[in-house]
C-alpha cells in the first residue's frame, strides 16, 4: 500500500535518513522503533510531504506522490498524527472533526452555506468521536479537554480524512502506561483494511500490537522482521542494551489479552 | 457548532443604530462616517480576526475603493450603487493579486510586507497626481442622490446609505463564518501546521478571504467617497491602516462585532477628545488603548464574554 524506495535526506552533514527504504502491505500493524534521534519522526515527514527528501520515492497505492504536496497526499488517502499535539485549541472536538471531514468532501471551499446544513458530515464527525469513546464533551473546546482525550483527537482528526495509510507518531506520549492500553486498544480496533505504522517506544505495547517491526538507528533502517524475529535479533539488542544502556526493555512477548 | 442563530442582542445593536436617526440628529454625518469605519473594521476582522492574517497596510484597499468611485464619479457617470460594486471589484483585483505573495508569509515578515505595499499605494497615488489630484486630493464631483435620496446637509442620506450597505456587508460576513469556509479559516488561524495534515488548501482557503475582505474594504471605501464627495490620499494613508487595526483591537478582534463596536467607541471618543482638546487628542486615544490592552486583552466584547462566562 506504501513503499518508501531509498529516500535520503540530510540537514548540512547531518545525515537523518539514508537509503531508507519500506514496504507496508496493506492491513498490517507496523511499529517504527529505534533510540531517540534515529529519524522516526523526519520519516513520517518525509513520506507525509512536510519535509522534501533529497532522493528517492514515495509511492502510495502504486501512484508516486514524492512531488505532492501535504494536502495532496492527505487526499489520496496518507493521513497522519503528530507526537506533540497538534490540534486547534479554540475549536470544539465536534469543530475539529468536522472541519477534517468538510475538507476531504470539497466543502471546505464553501463560504456562502451555513454549516447547519452540513449535517451528514457533522454526523459523521460526532460517529467518528464516539468511535474513540469521545462522545461525551464534542462541544467542549479542544483546550479544555483532558490530555488523553487530545491525544485521541489527534487520532481522530485523522481518521477523519478516511484514510488508507494511517501513520501514527507516537500515539500514547505523554500519556501514563495504564492509560496507553486503553488508546492502544482503540488503536488495535481500527478497520483492518486499513494500513497503519506507529511509532511507540514501549516494548510492551510494540510487541502486543505489531504484525511487523522496522527498528531504525542513526538514520537508517537496520532490521525489519516479525516480532519474534526483532526480540531475537543480536543487533537490536546491542542497540536497545550495548549502546544506549539506559533503556530497560524486555524483548519478551507478552501473552495477548 | 458555532452557533448561527441570531441573538436578542444583535436585533437590540442594529435596532439601537437606528437611534441617531431621532436621538443625535446633528450627528448624522458621524453617525455615516462611524459605519464606513465599522465596515472597514468589519473587512480586517475576517481576515485578522478569523484567518489570522495581521495587516498594517489594509487602507490600500480602502483607498482603492476610493479612488476607484471618485474617478467614476468625476469622469463617467455619478450613480453611486454601480460605483459602489465596481469600487469593490478593483479592491478585490488588488487584494487578489497581492494575495498570492501575502499568503506565503506569517507574522511580522505579514506586517512589514502589508506596510510595504500600503506605502507603495500611497506613494503611486502621490505622484499620479494627473489621475488622483496628488496632495490636493481628487474634486470636483458631487454624487447628488442615491437611488433618487439626495444626500442632504445633515448627513440623513449619507447615514442611511452607508447603514444599509454596512448592514447587507455584515450579513454576508455572518454568514461567511458560520460556513465551512469560515470554519476553515479559524482552522488555520487556530494551528496552520495541522491544516495540511486534514487536507486543508490553507494557502488558496488565506487568498480568498484575502480577496473577499479588500472587496470589503473598497466598498467601504467608495462609501466615503460618495457621502464626501472628495477623496484625499488620507484613505491610503498609514494612520487609516492602523486606526482600524487599533479599533478591530479595540472592540475585540475575531467576533463579527468587535470592528463595529470599536469603531462607535474610537470615533465617538476621537469626536468627543478633540472636542475638548483639539491638539493632544491622541493622548486620549493612546490611554484609552493602554486601558483596554491592560485589562482587556480580548477587547471590549472579549472582556464582555469572559464576565459573563464567570457570572454563569
Amino acid at each position: 500500500m506504501l513503499s518508501v524506495k531509498s529516500v535520503n535526506k540530510k540537514f548540512g552533514s547531518l545525515v537523518v535518513a539514508q537509503d531508507v527504504g519500506l514496504e507496508l502491505p496493506q492491513g498490517v500493524r507496523h511499529a517504527l522503533i529505534g533510540p531517540n534521534g534515529a529519524g522516526k519522526t523526519t520519516l513520517i515527514n518525509l513520506v507525509t510531504g512536510m519535509l522534501a527528501p533529497d532522493a528517492g520515492q514515495i509511492v502510495l497505492g502504486g501512484e508516486d506522490i514524492t512531488g505532492l504536496k501535504p494536502e495532496a497526499r492527505v487526499r489520496r488517502g496518507l493521513a497522519r498524527t503528530f507526537q506533540i499535539n497538534t490540534l486547534f485549541p479554540q475549536l470544539t472536538a465536534l469543530e475539529s472533526v468536522a472541519l477534517a471531514v468538510l475538507e476531504r468532501d470539497g466543502h471546505a471551499h464553501n463560504w456562502w452555506r451555513g454549516l447547519a446544513r452540513f449535517g451528514a458530515e457533522v454526523d459523521e464527525a460526532a460517529s467518528i468521536l464516539q468511535s474513540l469513546n469521545l462522545q461525551k464533551s464534542p462541544h467542549r473546546l479542544t483546550r479544555e479537554l483532558a490530555y488523553g482525550e487530545q491525544r485521541l483527537l489527534e487520532i481522530a482528526l485523522a481518521l477523519a480524512t478516511r484514510p488508507r495509510v494511517l501513520l501514527l507518531d507516537e500515539p500514547a506520549a505523554g500519556v501514563p502506561k495504564d492509560e496507553s492500553a486503553e488508546l492502544f486498544a482503540a488503536i488495535a480496533g481500527l478497520s483492518s483494511a486499513l494500513t497503519v505504522l506507529f511509532i511507540e517506544h514501549d516494548m510492551d505495547v510494540v510487541f502486543r500490537f505489531a504484525t511487523r517491526i522496522h527498528v531504525m538507528v542513526g538514520g537508517r533502517i537496520l532490521v525489519e522482521g516479525t516480532p519474534d524475529d526483532i526480540a531475537r535479533d543480536p543487533r537490536v539488542r546491542e542497540v536497545y542494551l550495548g549502546k544506549t544502556g539506559t533503556d530497560h526493555v524486555s524483548f519478551r512477548k507478552p501473552p495477548l489479552g | 457548532m458555532a452557533n448561527a442563530n441570531v441573538k436578542p442582542l444583535e436585533v437590540v445593536f442594529w435596532l439601537a443604530a437606528l437611534l441617531p436617526f431621532v436621538v443625535t440628529p446633528n450627528y448624522l454625518s458621524l453617525a455615516s462616517q462611524i459605519a464606513i469605519t465599522a465596515l472597514f473594521a468589519l473587512s480586517l476582522d475576517l481576515i485578522l480576526g478569523y484567518a489570522g492574517i495581521v495587516s498594517l497596510g489594509h487602507a490600500a484597499f480602502f483607498g482603492v475603493g476610493a479612488y476607484t468611485a471618485g474617478l467614476i464619479a468625476k469622469h463617467y457617470w455619478v450613480e453611486p450603487l454601480s460605483g459602489l460594486v465596481l469600487a469593490g471589484l478593483a479592491a478585490g483585483l488588488l487584494g487578489y493579486l497581492t494575495s498570492h505573495i501575502i499568503v506565503r508569509f506569517r507574522h511580522l515578515a505579514l506586517i512589514m510586507l502589508t506596510l510595504g505595499f500600503g506605502l507603495l499605494l500611497l506613494e503611486a497615488a502621490n505622484s499620479a497626481s494627473a489621475l488622483t489630484g496628488g496632495a490636493d486630493g481628487l474634486q470636483g464631483f458631487r454624487v447628488p442622490a442615491v437611488l433618487g435620496f439626495k444626500f442632504d446637509l445633515y448627513g440623513t442620506t449619507a447615514y442611511a446609505y452607508a447603514l444599509i450597505v454596512l448592514f447587507l456587508c455584515f450579513l454576508a460576513s455572518r454568514r461567511i463564518i458560520h460556513s465551512p469556509f469560515g470554519l476553515a479559516l479559524r482552522g488555520i488561524r487556530e494551528n496552520a501546521t495541522r491544516m495540511p495534515a486534514i487536507g486543508a488548501p490553507s494557502r488558496a482557503h488565506l487568498r480568498k478571504a484575502y480577496t473577499i475582505a479588500a472587496v470589503m474594504a473598497g466598498i467601504a471605501g467608495a462609501l466615503l467617497t460618495h457621502t464626501t464627495s472628495t477623496v484625499s490620499l488620507e484613505v491610503l494613508s498609514f494612520g487609516r491602516s492602523a486606526d482600524v487595526l487599533v479599533i478591530l483591537i479595540l472592540g475585540g478582534a475575531g467576533r463579527l462585532y468587535g470592528g463595529p463596536l470599536g469603531a462607535i467607541i474610537y470615533m465617538v471618543a476621537r469626536d468627543q477628545f478633540s472636542g475638548l482638546n483639539p491638539q493632544y487628542w491622541y493622548f486620549w486615544i493612546g490611554l484609552l488603548l493602554v486601558a483596554v490592552v491592560m485589562f482587556l486583552p480580548n477587547g471590549i466584547l472579549g472582556g464582555l464574554s469572559a464576565f459573563r462566562k464567570k457570572r454563569q
